[in-house]
């Protein structure tokens, strides 16, 4: 008995924002042909007074009718998301009203980032391989654009909203989701922060003062900080180590694996640690170019967009590393 | 290593740079407006090429290109 990756279907917010858009915004951008190296051409932003639950029940409803699943078997759902509905009750709790699940199934919200789809996959292996649970329903929701200053123009560039919506089964093989890797770097929990708002520093009227980073973004307490330069160097560093890591706990080599999904953070940094892995160029799958980096949803839209183009197949052995935010770190290898 | 090469390797990173235009005492965030996404070509260079680290804050403290060389070969 085994978990595996039964389907996967995502949803995205009908609104562009293309390159285009953002050099309105930002003539003094246009220049910079650097910028495509970041590898997007346009995101979708959601409308200001919807939620990620919203975007998240789209994206399950997409699940059942695309792959004829019935909502009555799910046991269970994973909802991870950074961004939540209410204080209390947890985010899960009202999706599953909204899907309207089972009252036998579960429900958790999981407040991970950009390394939050293995997480949530060892989560659902656990709950099927451990606990005798059949169906697993994962939901990976970003709505970060609400969070980002209009003047942050790293950040407008990079992000993108956007959920998807995974299932798990169990199956009578004894293959599927492998071995995982997970990391924390917590020294560095200030590289990526939204700092006012939470319990810790209320709104206030100096949560909105801006203040502008050594590189023109303009951003305040109340809405997304990234350290760009120092989020990069420790995905230089700790995402290599981490692959290294797991291939050795999966007792494989890196030329066994047929394809690698990495979060799909920024092509510039994507490309420069399949440098440093020496992974050929067509052993790694990116789909950014029109949806941005959607934070977790981002590896799992990509390995649906993978199966499309049949560069995913039944018995493909896939890498997926998400990394981000914590700064956290999280691979597995999926035997589909 | 020594500073032409190093000067050739970023020229040769930095699309919006003529091959040439950059000197050793080139205060390098003077050329071009510079961003956070040209910050990131320099870590991925030092990184790849010499095997050295440079963060945020070493690069804050750098005003020319000779200053960055002076840091990555101060680290070899």
């Amino acid at each position: 008995m085994s978990a595996f990756i039964k389907a996967i279907s995502y949803y995205l917010p009908p609104s562009k924002f293309t390159n285009s858009d953002y050099f309105n915004v930002f003539p003094e951008m246009a220049e910079k042909k650097n910028l495509e190296r970041v590898g997007v051409k346009e995101r979708r932003i959601v409308d200001p007074h919807l939620t990620s639950s919203d975007l998240g029940v789209s994206a399950a409803e997409n699940i059942f009718l695309e792959h004829k699943i019935d909502r009555n078997e799910i046991d269970f759902i994973l909802y991870c998301s950074l961004e939540s509905d209410y204080l209390l009750p947890a985010t899960s709790m009202v999706v599953h009203k909204r899907l309207m699940l089972s009252g036998n199934c579960g429900a958790i919200d999981l407040s991970v980032g950009c390394s939050g789809y293995p997480y949530a996959l060892s989560i659902a292996k656990g709950l099927i391989e451990s606990s005798g649970f059949k169906n697993i329903l994962i939901i990976n929701s970003s709505t970060l654009t609400k969070t980002i200053h209009l003047k942050d123009k790293a950040s407008r560039f990079i992000f993108g909203d956007g959920a998807a919506a995974t299932l798990v089964s169990s199956r009578d093989d004894n293959w599927g989701i492998g071995e995982f890797i997970f990391g924390s770097v917590s020294k560095m929990t200030d590289a990526i922060i939204i700092k006012d708002g939470g319990a810790r520093n209320p709104i206030s009227e100096s949560s909105y003062i801006d203040y502008k980073d050594d590189y023109g973004n303009i951003t305040d307490n109340a809405h997304l900080y990234m350290d760009g330069p120092s989020v990069f160097n420790f995905g230089l560093k700790a995402v290599p180590q981490m692959i290294s890591d797991l291939l050795i706990k999966s007792k494989t080599e890196l030329e066994n694996i047929d394809l690698f999904i990495f979060h799909q953070a920024n092509l510039f940094l994507i490309d420069s640690i399949r440098k440093k892995l020496l992974i050929p160029e067509e052993k790694v799958f990116n789909f950014m170019e029109t949806v941005g980096n959607t934070v977790s949803a981002s590896i799992p839209i990509a390995i649906y967009e993978a199966q499309k183009s049949g560069k995913i197949t039944s018995g493909s052995k896939v890498l997926l590393a998400g990394f981000g935010v914590g700064l956290s770190t999280g691979a597995t290898i999926i035997h589909f | 290593m020594d500073i032409s090469e190093f000067i050739k390797k970023i020229e040769a990173e930095v699309e919006e740079l003529t091959p040439g235009t950059l000197k050793p005492e080139t205060a390098f965030r003077n050329l071009t407006e510079w961003s956070s996404m040209h910050a990131l070509i320099i870590i991925a260079l030092v990184d790849m090429e010499y095997d050295v680290t440079i963060t945020g804050d070493d690069l804050r403290k750098c005003t020319t290109i000779n200053d960055i060389y002076n840091f990555v070969k101060s680290k070899k």
